[in-house]
């Protein structure tokens, strides 16, 4: 990455030095490059994203992205909350895909425990996971499409996304954050409604997708914004630690679903799309592949979920979180059954609660890193235990965060209007980023 | 390949390695950092030619205070190894990893900005998610964490690691 002085300068509000230019075609030499700061308050940086951009004309000469205005001490605020708070923080994180961080967290968490979700806990997060990989994906495209002036495919991927958070809501009670995903399984099962709101989305959807691809696909606005920009070759991608579909559209067939299977992935059928034009056209049908291959996941894990039932939580009462839930007239709380056992039934489980919800669960000394392939790529979670009841260390490996770190490659020598696809097909979550 | 034979074709070259909850761990000194992660990278059988993360741990009172942690994987292989390198309290220097690892680069600020480790080397070691003006780093231990004040007869909430902990 170029740090110029008069880069750091324009940083520090400093007046902007002007350096010598040498034409690439013509041979002269100029003096006429502008610093701007593109961001952090800018509608096409996803957030706050800020990129102090060197011009010359219309032409991106150097690109520096700076980071950190959505910092929140998430790490440092699991180290004082027990383990199972630990996931109503992480969830935060990357807000487009909380399973996701729930996941990583809490198979982190259950590997330091020596423990095992039960299966069908274990179809349940499968199939939120993807459902969730589709929503970010919609998310992407819906933003993306908008920046790149396709504001019907903003509507269109708003809209989508809709149906798959009110789909969360009857499942979790919320449409993000939703600390559904915790150590030993997951909160409760899916509501009797459930099953049938998915299958209808499994019915709607593909349709939706292909009007996408009609509407998208050899549009030649968005081929014109698209084909040829922000190229990332594979051996850039590795350099700089880029994951997901970044990586997959530059032809590396890496997802961890498949190469490092967790939650039975190997029992799954789907494809991992790969591509090797590594520009910003490929990531959008790479994406837009990859939403019809997470259907197919829903699918199949719709079909075990109906096929048998199951415990969706370990039996472990040291480890499973006391409470019963259901959902009730104002929500998901506890359950009026297990209210009145432990209210007027029995003082041992009325102090087994208490100290389950205040102090939860020990977990033994030791170090794990586990890495789940979330919307973005690979993320990660170092976890550190010092046989304690809250986290001593807890380090999230944030796919946006490493992958940000290419968009200068991607972006100079190129047009600054390129700046806004190339960002746009990266799909950063700031969030995630600045933790 | 699986965590015992990685364990023990590690082993080959760097003596301090082991083996828990199915993932490999190998310590080495300062000073052989930079070697051994070139020697792992090189091994054809072990081609660990990325790097996912890389972070710090902080033990006050023990020795060595600082722990870095390098999580490498091998694209090729699918396999992974953590690479840990203890600090002392009065010396917290590490050699950069950037040239072998571009990717170390906002990893190595992020565990200077958080931590105050310094990578000797290092191409921009400035702060990344906090303030340029901001003093201290957060997750050492020992870092202050502040209440808050109240408006009700002066009433103050203790900082959270103040308060009575489960």
């Amino acid at each position: 990455m170029s740090t110029g002085q008069e880069m750091d300068a324009a940083r520090d509000g400093a007046p902007t030095v002007q350096t010598p230019v040498r034409d690439r075609v013509t041979g002269e030499v100029r003096q006429e490059t502008m610093i701007i700061n593109m961001g952090p308050q800018h509608p096409s940086t996803h957030g706050v994203l800020r990129l102090l951009l060197e011009l010359d004309g219309e032409t991106v000469i150097r690109c520096k992205p700076i980071v950190g205005y959505l910092h929140t001490g998430i790490e440092k605020n699991t180290e004082y909350r027990t383990w199972v708070q630990g996931v109503a923080y992480v969830t935060r994180a990357d807000y487009l895909a909380p399973f996701f961080n729930e996941l990583a967290y809490c198979l982190s968490v259950e590997r330091l425990l020596g423990i095992e979700a039960p299966p069908r806990a274990q179809t349940i997060r499968v199939l939120l996971c993807e459902l969730n990989r589709i929503a970010s994906h919609l998310v992407w495209m819906a933003t993306g499409g908008m920046e790149l002036g396709a504001v019907s495919v903003m509507l269109y991927g708003f809209r989508e996304r809709e149906l798959i958070l009110d789909i969360f809501e009857a499942v979790t009670g919320l449409r993000m954050n939703h600390s559904f995903i915790r150590p030993g399984g997951v909160i409760m099962d899916l509501p009797t409604e459930g099953p049938r709101m998915i299958a209808k989305l499994l019915d709607d959807l593909p349709a939706r997708i292909d009007d996408y691809e009609r509407l998208l696909d050899d549009n030649p606005i968005w081929k014109e914004r698209n084909v040829g920009v922000g190229v990332l070759s594979a051996e850039d991608a590795l350099a700089y630690g880029v994951t997901g579909p970044l990586l997959r559209a530059a032809g590396v067939p890496v997802d961890l679903r498949r190469d490092e299977p967790y939650l039975g992935y190997e029992t799954y059928e789907f494809d991992v799309p790969v591509s090797t034009d590594a520009d910003s056209y490929a990531r959008y049908r790479l994406r837009v592949t990859e939403m019809r291959e997470s259907l197919k996941i829903v699918e199949q894990a719709l079909d075990r979920l109906l096929a048998e039932p199951g415990p969706v939580m370990v039996e472990d009462p040291k480890v499973a979180w006391p409470a019963r839930l259901s959902v009730g007239p104002d929500g998901i709380g506890n359950d009026e059954t297990y209210l009145r056992h432990i209210m007027e039934e029995s003082m041992e489980s009325l102090i087994h609660h208490f100290k389950m919800v205040t102090q939860g669960v020990r977990v033994p000394e030791g170090e794990v890193y586990t890495a789940v392939e979330s919307p973005r790529g690979e993320l990660g979670y170092y976890v550190v235990s010092n046989n304690e009841h809250r986290p001593y260390r807890v380090k999230i490996r944030d796919p946006s965060f490493v992958n940000l770190q290419a968009v200068p490659t991607m972006v100079e020598g190129g047009l600054i209007a390129d700046a806004i696809a190339v960002i746009a097909s990266l799909d950063p979550v700031m969030g995630g980023v600045d933790r | 390949m699986k965590p015992p034979a990685l364990a023990e074709r590690v082993g080959e070259h760097l003596p301090d390695v082991w083996q828990s909850r199915g993932e490999v761990t190998v310590v080495v000194p300062r000073g052989e950092l930079i070697d051994a992660l070139v020697r792992l990278r090189d091994q054809p059988d072990l081609a660990f030619g990325f790097l996912c993360s890389l972070t710090a741990t902080d033990h006050p009172g023990k020795d060595p205070r600082f722990w870095i942690v390098y999580e490498l994987r091998s694209v090729e292989h699918a396999h992974r190894l953590r690479v840990k390198v203890g600090l002392a309290a009065d010396d917290p220097h590490v050699p950069s990893v950037t040239r072998l690892f571009p990717t170390a680069n906002w990893h190595e600020r992020e565990t200077w900005d958080l931590f105050g480790i310094v990578f000797d080397d290092h191409p921009d070691l400035d702060r990344i998610l906090l303030p340029d003006d901001w003093e201290g780093h957060p997750l050492r231990k020992d870092e202050e964490l502040g209440g808050v004040g109240t408006r009700y007869h002066g009433a103050f909430i203790p900082p959270v690691d103040e308060r009575t902990m489960p």
